[in-house]
């Protein structure tokens, strides 16, 4: 039984509870959290990859990737820092589309990025339109302290897992955990069933 | 170097306040008294849940301030539109309970064995995690000389004033003031930038260690000043409180 804490107040805007993951709080502003030094990769030396255990099976430079088609996506975001951003709209490029190109059999990634940042997911998460490589924010590039020029986009888990300055997905045959996972957080990290350490 | 934070399930325990101290006019720090807390490292943080009288529950992440094997404590900062903090900051006296689970994290640590020298740089109340690694060289005699510079609005928003100006050993403690000074500062003034870096920072043939913590501008200048005066990216931490902003 949690203690009430006696003069505790809600403060929260009303009429967005159900939007708002168990834990979060909705900010009007769009944070930023990373452990280093924000990197800055020029785009004529940029790619993106997809690897199989590190070894590279197709490559993307900038201009090859923004030929994709993209979409608009618009989704609420969470981080694990407890703020959630609602109705925030990106421009990316589906990871269905790159896995495709790229051809693949395996049941997960974990997404590699510049500045040595990793993170882990299935690869039932990062398909059926569900992840995107994002290089658009508001209707402007993406900035660089938010993972620009490209991040990761995968609303539907915490934040941490829309890898920011992201270089490829290597795919692999067991779940490993990458950098906050190896500190502690949680494998998967589901919003909705707060999973945000090791064993919740 | 790798090393995992957290073995096992992190649960929720309810902890009595110990006792809270105004550090500044808007600053609190918070001795609490977990039943089952098994240790910390510098740098880590803790996890704090409030719950309404309606079961409305808000949680948010605070930085630990005390050292290792210490009383364990909070310090927190007092915003007029947060939702916890002022309640944290205001409501909350000695002999309350508050629920809280940790210590989480393990990326934004130190230990007397990682070395240094130690560039430490504070933008506000991101002295906290800092001020914990202070303390933690000190009570381990550590020999690694360390130097912090901090970032503060005016000086009697300086948090811990009088314990920073304690440490002398091989520790260096300066300031900058970027909004008031009291008569006759000659410390530095304004905003971090490139210039004052070079000056206070550890100069990067040390091969020193850096940690960031404040302010999401602050820690984007001091970052970047740092890797422009050579410092390899990974030898820079960072962490934001920008990122728990309303708290």
């Amino acid at each position: 039984m949690s203690p009430v804490s006696r003069g505790f107040h809600h403060r929260a805007l009303a009429g967005q509870e159900s939007r708002v993951p168990p834990g979060q709080y909705v900010t009007p502003g769009f944070p930023v959290l990373s452990a280093g030094p924000t990197p800055h990769t020029p785009l004529d030396e940029w790619t993106f990859s997809i690897t199989q255990g590190g070894q590279p099976r197709k490559s993307w430079t900038w201009e090859e990737l923004r030929a994709l088609s993209a979409e608009t996506i618009t989704a609420d975001i969470h981080c694990v820092t407890r703020w959630t951003k609602l109705g925030t709209e990106w421009r990316g490029v589906s990871v269905d589309t790159l896995l495709t190109q790229a051809g693949y059999k395996a049941p997960y990634v974990m997404a590699f990025c510049d500045g040595g940042y990793t993170t882990n997911l299935p690869v039932a998460d990062v398909t059926g339109g569900r992840a995107w490589v994002a290089f658009g924010y508001g209707g402007a590039p993406l900035e660089p302290e938010h993972g620009g020029p490209a991040r990761l986009l995968v609303p539907h888990l915490y934040f941490w897992k829309s890898a920011k300055w992201v270089r490829g997905l290597d795919l692999r045959e067991s779940d490993e955990p990458g950098f906050w996972e190896r500190y502690g957080y949680h494998m998967y990290g589901d919003p909705w069933k707060e999973q945000r350490y090791q064993g919740d | 170097m790798e090393r995992t934070a957290v073995s096992g399930r992190l649960s929720w325990q309810v902890a009595a306040v110990v006792s809270v101290t105004w550090e500044t006019a808007s600053v609190a720090t918070i001795q609490l008294d977990p039943p089952d807390w098994a240790g910390h490292r510098a740098g880590q943080h803790l996890d704090v849940r409030l719950t309404a009288e309606d079961g409305y529950v808000a949680e948010r992440s605070y930085s630990i301030a005390s050292a290792p094997g210490e009383q364990l404590a909070i310090t927190v900062e007092r915003l007029e539109d947060g939702e916890v903090s002022p309640y944290l900051a205001g409501e909350l006296r000695a002999g309350d309970e508050l629920e809280l689970r940790g210590p989480i994290g393990g990326y934004f640590v130190w230990e007397p064995g990682d070395g240094g020298p130690l560039t430490l740089l504070a933008g506000g109340s991101g002295v906290v995690p800092l001020r914990s690694m202070l303390r933690h060289r000190v009570n381990t005699a550590s020999d690694v000389p360390a130097r912090l510079l901090y970032s503060s609005r005016g000086w009697e928003d300086v948090i811990y004033r009088d314990e920073l100006g304690q440490h002398h050993d091989g520790a260096r403690v300066s300031y900058t003031l970027t909004r008031s000074r009291p008569p006759g500062w000659t410390g530095h003034t304004g905003r971090i930038n490139s210039a004052l870096l070079a000056e206070v920072a550890w100069p990067a043939k040390t091969n020193p260690l850096a940690y960031i913590c404040g302010p999401t501008s602050f820690v984007e200048t001091a970052a970047a000043g740092l890797v422009e005066l050579g410092y390899p990216p990974e030898r820079v931490k960072t962490e934001r409180f920008g990122a728990t902003g309303g708290r």
